[in-house]
């Protein structure tokens, strides 16, 4: 019993090892390091496990807000060239023409992302114009809980980091669908002819 | 960089030799060879071709925003349709989608690098020359923005139809990158990213990564052209353009849904219209005769026009000159490749009477192009819901052309 029990793991990765380790056929390329995967791993999943540590809060946000995301988005987060980052208390400010992609009071981004680590993605690889990838990390936790708090999300002492990011509740965490997919498979909709 | 110098030094001997020539010619006793006067600089002639001066066809902003604009970024531009002859779209002609506007990123294929990790048994990272060492496949298939639709105030197919064109695509299959890394269990999405100053970063289904993806270095016989991803782009065939992401530099294997930069513009709550969303349907449209034509007269025309669809090969098409009462099958005038552009084409008399000309493809899994109302009837809303609304999902609704008895073309979806 006691050889047993101590071959069974050896066994088990044997029979894993066979099943899905399957040997290169070219041999090419170079292995990354940890650090240089890392350097370059800024996709942020829902549970948030790529999140760098760090933190920030709406308050930290709000002075960040007015330096680096203004000129383009408008004081109020309305209203200004770049698109809508903050839905209006009333909806008069956002008439005249909406440039494509066209984001208004709809599709604010703090009130239509699913998920808030969308939001902290989207502010870490794209902005500011001319500037991405500048921002740190406590930053953008820090422009992410200003964004949230502004379109009443959270509250504005709520801090936010790798852990507390991931929970916030959002409005529309249920607004997407996920649709199978196959090779060879027809739309749901097709004309008659 | 160096290749530019190689070839500035090559011109500069290829005159000099010339000069020394003609010097030797004027001195000596021979008679002296003619010299044709060229009217075109040696780097045209010799180098790298244009195309004529008369022919003037050219790539225009969408009609919802300026390229550039007024922060100097260049947003989508539209190919011009209209004037394309075959399936293949001059690589200079490719309609350009960038993600929130964009520059044009301009990367040394000797620095670059494809890092494909995460839930896969070997991480690696790839040169431009070690991708060259798989064995590579030539596919042509269009790229089509998932923004391309109809509206009645477009004039023209470039404004109607645009935002899709169609390449001989050159590169490694990404199911043998993918074999090469070993995806591990449980692995069911791939999340792919660009090196461009956004880093656009979109996510799908690892069983489309294993089908029929495409890590591209080549363009109709060419590198890629740097507004299509100098020098690498992976192609998502049939899926909307925004999965072919430009500047491919990382490919995450991962256990579920990202839903990062790419994504999160695109979602829908609604499971049939995110379905009709992500993989194009069936979808043609005719060129000539096309709104803001002149026809000069009655008599004999060429009727023709592009079929694609995302889920597959074009199998037929259909085109009606009567608004949609009757219709008859065109003629393929070109080769059929799978999720690629296909030209039809028929003999077509005008009589000089006010007439609608519209097409509709039928692909390999028997789905069938719609019409508004047909697409009317399915959602439940009024045909004039389509004047004012977007299709839901990706438009793929036959457009109508209206010929007037004095010859002029125009969209008939006013």
């Amino acid at each position: 019993m006691r050889s047993l029990r101590g071959l069974l793991p050896v066994m088990i990765l044997a029979l894993c090892h066979a099943a899905w380790a399957q040997s290169p056929t070219y041999g090419l390329g170079r292995t990354p390091s940890a650090e240089e995967i890392r350097a370059w791993d800024i996709a942020i999943s829902p549970t948030g496990k790529e999140l760098p540590p760090g933190s920030g809060t709406a308050k930290e946000g709000a002075q960040l807000y007015t330096q680096k995301c203004a000129a383009c988005h408008g004081t109020t987060g309305s209203g200004g060239p770049a698109p809508m980052l903050i839905k209006p208390q009333s909806a008069s400010t956002s008439s005249g023409p909406c440039v494509a992609p066209c984001i208004r009071e709809g599709n604010v981004m703090a009130l239509h992302s699913p998920y808030a680590t969308t939001i902290w993605d989207y502010i870490n690889r794209g902005m500011p114009l001319s500037q991405e990838g500048t921002l740190k990390p406590n930053e953008v936790y820090a422009l992410t809980a200003f964004l949230l708090y502004k379109n009443g999300v959270i509250q504005e002492d709520d801090v936010l980091d790798a852990q507390s990011l991931p929970q916030v509740k959002m409005p529309n965490r249920d607004g997407y669908a996920l649709p199978e997919w196959k090779p060879g498979m027809p739309r749901p909709f097709s004309a008659k002819p | 960089m160096a290749s530019k110098k190689a070839s500035r030094r090559g011109f500069l001997k290829a005159g000099a030799a010339a000069a020394a020539m003609s010097a030797m010619q004027s001195a000596g006793a021979q008679a002296a060879v003619p010299q044709a006067q060229p009217q075109k600089s040696l780097k045209e002639l010799v180098a790298y071709g244009e195309r004529s001066h008369f022919v003037t066809s050219v790539r225009v902003p969408v009609v919802e925003r300026p390229s550039p604009d007024q922060f100097g970024l260049i947003f989508h531009v539209l190919t011009p349709l209209q004037d394309q002859v075959g399936s293949i779209t001059p690589s200079s002609l490719h309609f350009v989608g960038t993600h929130r506007g964009s520059i044009v990123p301009d990367f040394d294929p000797k620095d670059y690098r494809l890092m494909i990790h995460g839930m896969v048994d070997r991480p690696l990272e790839f040169t431009m020359d070690e991708l060259k060492r798989f064995p590579s496949v030539s596919r042509v298939h269009f790229i089509e923005c998932l923004g391309n639709h109809s509206r009645p105030e477009y004039t023209t197919v470039q404004q109607t139809h645009g935002l899709t064109s169609s390449s001989e695509w050159t590169g490694v299959p990404l199911s043998v990158l993918l074999k090469e890394v070993g995806v591990q269990k449980g692995a069911a999405w791939v999340v792919s990213e660009g090196s461009e100053e956004v880093k656009g970063a979109g996510s799908f289904r690892l069983a489309k990564a294993m089908d029929d993806c495409l890590v591209a270095y080549g363009q109709n016989g060419e590198p890629l052209r740097p507004q299509q991803g100098f020098p690498l782009r992976l192609l998502v065939p049939g899926f909307e353009g925004i999965y072919n992401t430009k500047w491919l530099r990382r490919i995450k294997v991962v256990d579920r849904y990202y839903m990062t930069y790419n994504d999160y513009g695109h979602i829908q709550k609604d499971e049939e219209i995110a379905a009709l969303t992500f993989q194009w349907g069936p979808k043609s449209v005719i060129t000539f005769p096309s709104g803001g034509q002149q026809l000069p007269g009655p008599g004999i025309y060429q009727l023709t026009g592009l079929a694609w669809s995302g889920g597959g090969a074009v199998r037929k098409v259909e085109v009606s000159t009567d608004g949609g009462q009757t219709w008859k099958e065109a003629e393929i005038r070109g080769a059929v490749h799978p999720k690629a552009h296909t030209r039809f084409g028929m003999n077509w008399k005008w009589d000089g009477q006010e007439c609608v000309l519209q097409s509709r493809c039928i692909d390999e899994l028997g789905q069938v192009q719609p019409t508004r109302a047909q697409l009317a009837q399915h959602f439940k809303v009024t045909p004039d819901y389509y004047k004012t609304h977007g299709v839901q999902g990706s438009d793929n609704m036959i457009q109508p052309w209206r010929v007037a008895s004095d010859g002029s073309v125009h969209n008939a979806i006013a």
